[in-house]
């Protein structure tokens, strides 16, 4: 196997949103969205995101788009740096950076027609003649396995599955090289699901993609993700290979979750972990490890000093005082 | 990664013909027209605002007298069937007076709701959608004009310029601003919440194609409603400035004016001032009802 190559990379990416109090707006904290989050995304590549809702999953994927403004950190896309990029360059950019979204029915603006929606990045990039575009369009309904004449219809005649494929041929149309999956199919049905996943899977061949695919259900990760990351409170606590991260998880909050998934079978002997009390509030995070406070194997250390991000071997990152006992 | 050859078909509820397609795509704006005919304060408003229009276009045709036409020898004669609504103090047909003033109050209501919802909305839209300090401006710019009682407001604007219609009309669409600003203002801050909107960032749009194509048109409903109903207040304003003497000069046939001249003939020939003021009340009714008809059909919940 070849070494492969980095199309993205991050690199210890903040999203503070601050906290306004008392009748002048004055900040009073921060929530810690996205804390000191690093990570490498290969070319061609499914690099999954799991976490439970509010760990900052979708906050990283919006800051690598710019789609809010990083607090602190580095994004490198190519040999460009995407936080240093002016206005202009950036909105040049995202030709190559495309989002798919969670709910296909709040992302598709009510009042235009399925072809125009698609139609749009295009004309945004000028490319094309009007014509042309037409048949881009027709072309790309075609490949998300709806057809030409859905272009005339409007999204309300759209079931949801239909509608999440219209939102990846708009994300498609401009061919990126990286498209940013938030939750693309958690809003959907299960059967639909699975044909959702099926068609990102296939076009991921097609036209050579990588995707950061950012879900909360382990399974759907496990499905199509090469790599996956797993966040807790804002920071990236394990990332490894897929099979790696699923049979052998090293960070005891990753051992936790994997536990939670359930079974088909009722008779199946297995050991839940079971985690006390709540996620800490990320405006006002534990000291040391985010984790400490529900971790089984808590030591002082870990109440102190945050746990490194490391690499145990293989490309298998964990933050987790553990690791160096 | 498993890769199957293709993605599973969608299957597309039942095939349709061409004009079934184009028949679907009209409905939702078809069905807005229906439930307007369906809705009955629309449609008795609709009438009545749709009387008012007609009688402002044709009133030339529709009467033999001029709106300054004066007859010594007809001065304050009750309605006969020559002057059907009676004659004034200087015997100039009130009917004809009434016809010629309804261009006076629909053209003044126009436009000064026009400049409002223009100005208005456009500021409204910069304040919702950039926020910061252009809100904080814009927002108490609002505040400060809507702090004063709009009537006062307005009494001072013309003052400043000097009584005339025109001015009158001036200061009815400054008073008016802040309303639609504000309802303008208030829907961009809830349509750039949504994620067509950051699809079309995420798509690389820039900033003013997103507020024209995507905010915009998400936007303006309330504004028709609000518009429609501001009308009536434009028309009621108009008046106002009219009989205090700040809006139409005479020999103008603005109603509210007729109202003011027509005073101290309250006893003895009602008819000067009953018309006037049922022409007012009857447009603002109209309108009134209009707007409510329409924010009912335009209302998303009252939607069965």
């Amino acid at each position: 196997m070849t070494q492969p190559e980095t199309l993205l990379q991050v690199r210890n990416l903040k999203k503070y949103f601050p906290i306004r109090g008392g009748i002048f707006g004055k900040k009073v904290g921060d929530i810690k969205a996205v804390d000191n989050v690093s990570f490498t995304v290969n070319k061609g590549e499914t690099l999954g995101i799991v976490g439970e809702s509010g760990c900052g999953k979708s906050t990283t994927g919006r800051s690598i788009l710019r789609l809010e403004e990083p607090t602190a950190g580095e994004v490198e896309f190519e040999d460009s740096l995407l936080n240093e990029l002016n206005g202009e360059e950036m909105r040049r950019m995202r030709r190559k950076l495309q989002m798919v979204f969670q709910d296909p029915f709040a992302s598709l603006n009510p009042r235009k027609t399925a072809g125009a929606i698609i139609e749009e990045p295009l004309t945004v990039h000028g490319i094309g003649e009007a014509r042309e575009r037409k048949e881009k369009v027709k072309e790309l309904l075609q490949v998300v396995g709806l057809d030409a004449y859905h272009a005339e219809r409007y999204p309300h005649q759209f079931s949801g599955g239909q509608r999440q494929r219209i939102g990846i041929a708009r994300a498609l149309a401009v061919r990126p090289k990286l498209v940013v999956a938030d939750e693309p199919v958690s809003a959907l049905d299960v059967s639909v699901q699975s044909q959702v996943l099926n068609l990102l899977e296939d076009l991921q061949e097609k036209f050579g993609l990588t995707y950061l695919f950012i879900a909360h259900d382990l399974s759907v990760v496990r499905h199509i993700s090469d790599r996956v990351g797993v966040m807790y409170l804002g920071r990236m606590v394990e990332l490894a290979e897929r099979d790696t991260l699923y049979d052998n998880p090293l960070h005891p909050y990753t051992q936790a979750l994997l536990s939670a998934v359930p079974v088909p079978n009722p008779d199946a002997e297995r050991e839940r972990i079971i985690l006390t009390g709540d996620v800490p509030s990320p405006s006002d995070p534990p000291a040391g490890c985010a984790f400490h406070t529900r971790c089984p194997y808590v030591m002082d250390i870990c109440r102190e000093k945050r746990p490194e991000f490391q690499d145990q071997g293989d490309g298998h990152f964990v933050a987790c005082h553990l690791m160096d006992e | 990664m498993s890769a199957q050859p293709t993605p599973s078909p969608v299957t597309t509820q039942d095939p349709k013909t061409e004009g079934e397609e184009r028949e679907a795509l009209n409905s939702s704006l078809r069905d807005a027209w229906r439930s307007l005919f369906r809705h009955r304060s629309a449609v008795i408003g609709g009438g009545i605002v749709l009387f008012f229009i007609l009688l402002a276009l044709i009133a030339p045709l529709l009467v033999p007298y001029g709106f300054n036409q004066v007859d010594a020898d007809a001065r304050l004669q009750a309605p006969s069937a020559a002057h059907w609504f009676g004659t004034d103090d200087l015997g100039r047909d009130i009917f004809t007076r009434i016809v010629y003033g309804a261009r006076i109050s629909l053209w003044v209501g126009f436009f000064a709701i026009l400049g409002s919802i223009i100005v208005g909305s456009l500021l409204g839209l910069i304040a919702g959608y950039y926020g910061g300090w252009k809100d904080i401006i814009i927002s108490r710019v609002f505040d400060t004009l809507l702090a004063f009682p709009s009537l006062l407001l307005g009494i001072a604007i013309v003052s400043m310029l000097g009584p005339s219609l025109e001015n009158a009309m001036y200061a009815i669409a400054i008073i008016n601003i802040p309303n639609f600003g504000r309802l303008m203002r208030s829907r961009v801050l809830s349509v750039k919440q949504e994620d067509f909107v950051l699809a079309a960032r995420a798509v690389g749009m820039k900033d003013w194609r997103i507020l024209l194509k995507h905010v915009m048109p998400n936007s303006w409903t309330p504004i028709m409603v609000q518009g429609t109903l501001g009308f009536a207040t434009a028309v009621l304003e108009a008046a106002a400035f009219g009989f205090l003497g700040l809006g139409a000069q005479p020999p103008e046939p603005e109603w509210g004016k007729m109202l003011s001249d027509s005073r101290q003939f309250i006893q003895s020939a009602p008819w000067t001032m009953i018309f006037p003021g049922m022409a007012i009340m009857f447009t603002v009714l109209g309108f009134n009802l209009l707007g409510d008809g329409l924010r009912d059909i335009l209302d998303p919940r009252m939607k069965q």
